[in-house]
């Protein structure tokens, strides 16, 4: 019985070892989004290109979206906007962008400078929708359903595996 | 009272976050912030507290509980609110939850376990002691051992 | 040329590591004399050629030598040239190979100073630091070499983060891994005696100055890491319970608890497996430490930037030495036995519970610093874990140690009446239990967490000022200069130590308890007052600095209508980088600190300004350095000075009599 328990050390350790061993696939950093599966919170916000227009998540009832954060100084945007631009080529499904903490001039610039695959893209400079929405960075995208649930957040941007993997089967599976 | 300064220590670092960064700063609402924000984490950075940190993410959120304070809003709304948009990620203080339990009475557990060992430990020591113990002169041999080995 | 030197003598190093394990196992297995006295070369050789490679590197540092690729991303040729110096370990490769000096250090004292051990005992440890350092060498010249080239080679470098320039990067780091990597010696000594297949109170001896040498250093490094994060980030905190720092902690409560444990096992030849097992275990969190900060499994500000290639290195490694020396361990140790009893109430017990309360105080902050790394490999989510956990957890978890800590040196080994002890401390606990009162009465503030803090630090003070006097006044010497000088080294070093702990709760409490802050807005000519000092407003001026350019304010600080002193706190911008940091003015006292710092310039000359009194804060860092002091006492100690003790004609007696 004695014995045993100069095991424990070396069995405890083990354990640790095989958890930390897990953790190397992990990344710490990465926060996962508490509204999978919660509606998306309903904002208005002005549109971008038409400051005189409103629009909130209610008006996309009953078709499947997607919501992307972006803005002009980041650039992670940038590496992803080739892709989106692509995608919104075949039509799937809209893609509203949300041009978070940024300003109207830069925003515009941007899109001109770079594409727009935007249906339409609504202006949220002071970030309040962004942390309505538990944005911490950009880019990032929400999939949203008919019923305006949250489905999946890509957190960071979306590359074509991303895109392949994820993305296109949920839409698939959401009857886009 | 006279001071025994010895030096004066200059320090290097990052601008901390909100030596007013509002105009017009009211004691009681930045005591209550400062309460909250210490226990918040902030996001983006590499493990800091919104309280401590400069970035922008964590000064739209100190701006945020501010308001809310403000308006009259609990310390226990504040947090649900941050809980409903960041996760449990973003509370330093875990909350108590099923998947917690274990980190909460964990410590209190091996600190049973730990009396226990000690008590088990004492109990056989306290039988071995009433048995073989070196005797006095069989201590001195040792040492008389040890010095030898020591000697060259 | 020289990194390509410093390159080379890495891999002339390993080669050396490598003979010296296969020598010291080969040689300690046959008992070759011959090769038993090739192994102290080797280690030294290994040591001399890691030393090499470290100097190679300082080289082309100092002279900001761009073709480097570690010295351009962390250097710059404007940086003043203590920092040059310092940006040798300013990154993973650079301190890594910190790591390997130290190592070799270790080695080579161990090697040169261990001249009267047992030839074979000697060579097994050497052996086992081999196989560390063979490790780490391979570690670093696979995944981490610091002389990879640049070229062509860059015209300036992007510079040393400007947190890391200044004094506290110069000594911190080698401090703190001279004690992280000096617990591989007291690690050895257990190898090599379960190796053996003897664990005795001769060996007890021979570990204990030896990992009171790496506690010692341990200590300060801890205590300057934190004193430096406490000048240095702006807002007054010293302790984060951040992953990195509890990653050296760990080590230091192990540390602490082994060094308890190698006094009863020297004493009275028990808690043989205890000492051997916390040997293990401090190397180990020292070793998991290194995994923890260089991996990525965890985010900390302290951490370095990451290659999952690095960690599973690492982790490799760890299991290999951790797992091997705890398999070496379950194998071996049941056969060790156990040594003379003791009763329930008895300095053993004490100590024993000491050990149990320290281990359970660890596994706490391992529980926590790896909880979130737990739940998210489980799937289960995440959360994050710091400071509010650690301080409700830690605090319950050692106050019953600090308390047996007073307790202890009074009771008898073997057998200790309760009685007699609580004749002897009462007065003590009395005094303890009214300074605990009267001092939050005078101050005007009462909580329990205060009453508590100040009635633990008094009572280590009370009770150990009647061991002293305890102790002194049944010695025989006749006189008290002879009754002083007649006690050991070690006693006072322990003496030393017990207070250096107390002065560093009584620190903590108070600050934590009594500190104050006003955080406002500031025009030029505008006064503010905090706990009875006036701080005046003077305003700002640009100044140019070596490699930064300053905006320098200016505050008269005056108590009563007396101005004292003027302060000058600072918002430096460093070019290179981009990044501007904001340097606190302190002004450092015996009972207080003050500290005001700037913050954003609010328009019209007028700041955004911090200002902070904080009483007794310099308290946690005294105690701290007390109790090293306390360490390098009992290190000092007449009976690890081998060659005296011969020569005296010593008697077992008296040297028992010093416990």
């Amino acid at each position: 019985m004695r014995r045993l328990a100069f095991v424990i050390p070396l069995v405890v350790f083990i354990a640790l070892a095989i958890f930390l061993a897990v953790g190397l696939t992990r990344d710490p950093r990465e926060v996962p989004s508490p509204f999978i599966g919660k509606p998306a919170p309903s904002f208005k916000l002005e549109r971008l290109q038409e400051p005189t227009m409103a629009f909130g998540p209610a008006e996309m009832k009953g078709k499947v979206w997607m919501l992307n954060v972006w803005a002009s100084w980041c650039v992670a945007c940038r590496e992803e906007h080739p892709v989106l631009v692509e995608f919104s080529k075949r039509n799937a499904v809209p893609i509203v962008g949300l041009n978070w903490k940024d300003t109207r001039e830069s925003g515009l610039k941007w899109l001109d400078r770079f594409g727009n695959p935007y249906a339409l893209s609504v202006f949220d400079g002071d970030g309040r929708v962004g942390i309505d929405y538990g944005v911490y960075g950009a880019p990032e995208t929400f999939v949203i359903d008919r019923d305006g649930v949250i489905r999946y957040k890509q957190i960071g941007a979306i590359t074509p595996e991303a895109l392949d993997e994820k993305i296109l089967p949920l839409l698939k599976s959401l009857g886009a | 009272m006279k001071r025994l300064a010895w030096t004066l220590l200059f320090a290097a670092g990052l601008a901390f976050g909100q030596a007013s960064e509002i105009a017009h700063p009211d004691p009681a609402v930045e005591a209550r912030l400062k309460a909250l924000a210490e226990e918040l984490r902030c996001l983006v950075c590499q493990n800091q507290t919104i309280a401590d940190s400069n970035a922008s993410l964590a000064l739209d959120l100190r701006n945020e509980i501010r308001e809310q304070v403000a308006q009259g809003k609990s310390d226990d709304e504040i947090r649900a609110y941050m809980v409903a948009r960041y996760g449990d990620f973003v509370l330093y203080r875990p909350p108590w939850k099923s998947t917690t339990l274990l980190l909460w009475l964990g410590p209190f557990a091996l600190l049973a376990v730990g009396a226990g060992v000690f008590a088990a430990t004492v109990r056989r020591r306290k039988r071995e002691s009433a048995g073989a113990s070196e005797s006095p002169a069989a201590e001195r041999r040792t040492r008389a051992e040890v010095e030898a080995l020591l000697e060259d | 040329m020289i990194p390509e030197l410093g390159h080379f003598a890495l891999i002339v190093a390993l080669a050396l590591a490598l003979a010296q394990v296969a020598i010291a196992f080969t040689g300690a297995r046959t008992g070759n004399s011959a090769l038993l006295a090739t192994v102290r070369p080797a280690a030294i050789g290994q040591f001399v050629f890691v030393a090499g490679a470290f100097a190679a590197l300082a080289y082309c540092f100092v002279t900001s030598d761009f073709s480097v690729l570690n010295v351009t991303q962390h250097s710059n040729s404007k940086l003043p040239v203590n920092y040059r110096f310092a940006a040798t370990w300013g990154s993973h490769e650079g301190s890594i190979l910190l790591w390997a000096l130290m190592l070799a250090t270790w080695t080579f004292l161990v090697a040169a100073v261990s001249r009267s051990l047992p030839e074979r005992f000697v060579a097994r440890v050497l052996g086992v630091m081999g196989l560390v350092s063979v490790g780490f060498l391979l570690f670093i010249l696979i995944t981490s070499n610091p002389f990879e080239r640049l070229l062509p080679a860059a015209a300036e470098g992007e510079d040393l983060n400007p947190l890391l320039q200044d004094p506290g990067m110069v000594i911190h780091p080698p401090m703190l891994y001279m004690g992280y990597v000096g617990f591989s010696v007291a690690f050895a000594f257990s190898i090599a005696a379960l190796l053996e297949g003897r664990l005795d109170a001769a060996w007890a001896r021979w570990s204990r100055p030896w990992t009171l040498a790496a506690w010692c250093f341990l200590t300060v490094g801890i205590c300057l890491g934190s004193a430096w994060a406490y000048y240095t980030l702006g807002w007054g905190g010293w302790w984060f319970w951040d992953p990195v720092e509890n990653a050296s902690f760990m080590p230091w409560l192990v540390g602490t608890a082994l060094i308890h444990s190698l006094a009863v096992t020297e004493k009275r030849g028990t808690f043989r497996s205890w000492t051997v097992l916390l040997a293990i275990m401090a190397f180990s969190l020292s070793l998991v430490g290194t995994f923890l900060v260089r991996s990525g499994v965890l985010t900390s500000v302290h951490a370095f930037a990451t290659d999952p290639r690095r960690g599973i290195f690492i982790l490799l490694f760890l299991v290999l030495v951790v797992g091997g020396s705890l398999t070496l361990f379950a194998w071996r140790a049941p056969r060790v036995g156990l040594g003379s009893g003791f009763g329930a109430v008895s300095r053993e017990s004490m100590l024993l519970a000491n050990n149990v309360l320290l281990a359970v105080a660890m596994s706490a902050v391992l529980l926590g610093t790896l909880y979130p790394l737990f739940l998210d490999a489980l799937g289960m989510g995440k959360i994050s874990v710091g400071s509010p956990y650690f301080d409700a957890v830690f605090v319950p978890l050692m106050a019953p140690a600090i308390f047996l800590m007073a307790v202890g040196p009074v009771a008898s080994w073997k057998r200790a009446a309760l009685p007699e002890l609580w004749v002897r401390l009462r007065w003590a606990l009395g005094v303890s239990v009214v300074a605990a009162l009267a001092v939050p009465f005078m101050r005007g503030k009462v909580t329990p967490m205060i009453v508590f803090g100040i009635w633990l630090g008094f009572w280590v003070i009370t009770a150990t000022c009647a061991q002293v006097i305890q102790r002194l006044h049944g010695s025989p010497q006749p006189t008290l200069g002879g009754k002083i000088a007649a006690q050991s080294r070690s006693w006072y070093g322990m003496v030393l130590a017990h207070l250096g702990i107390a002065i560093f709760i009584l620190g903590v409490t108070l600050v934590k308890g009594y500190e104050t802050e006003r955080d406002l807005r500031m025009s030029p000519g505008d006064r503010v007052t905090l706990a009875g000092f006036d701080f005046a407003f003077k305003g700002t001026k640009q100044l140019p600095g070596p490699n930064y350019s300053v905006v320098q304010g200016e505050f008269e600080v005056s108590r009563g209508g007396k101005p004292e002193r003027v302060l000058y706190p600072e918002k430096r911008t460093y070019p290179v980088s981009g990044q501007t940091m904001t340097w606190a003015a302190i002004d450092t006292g015996v009972t207080r600190d003050i500290y005001v710092s700037l913050g954003e310039p609010v328009g019209d000359g007028a700041w955004g300004v911090r200002v902070y009194h904080k009483p007794f804060v310099d308290w946690i860092w005294a105690g701290c350095f007390v109790m090293a002091l306390g360490g390098l006492f009992a290190l000092s100690d007449r009976r690890y000075r081998l060659r005296k003790q011969v020569t005296e004609a010593a008697t077992p007696a008296a040297a028992s009599a010093s416990a």
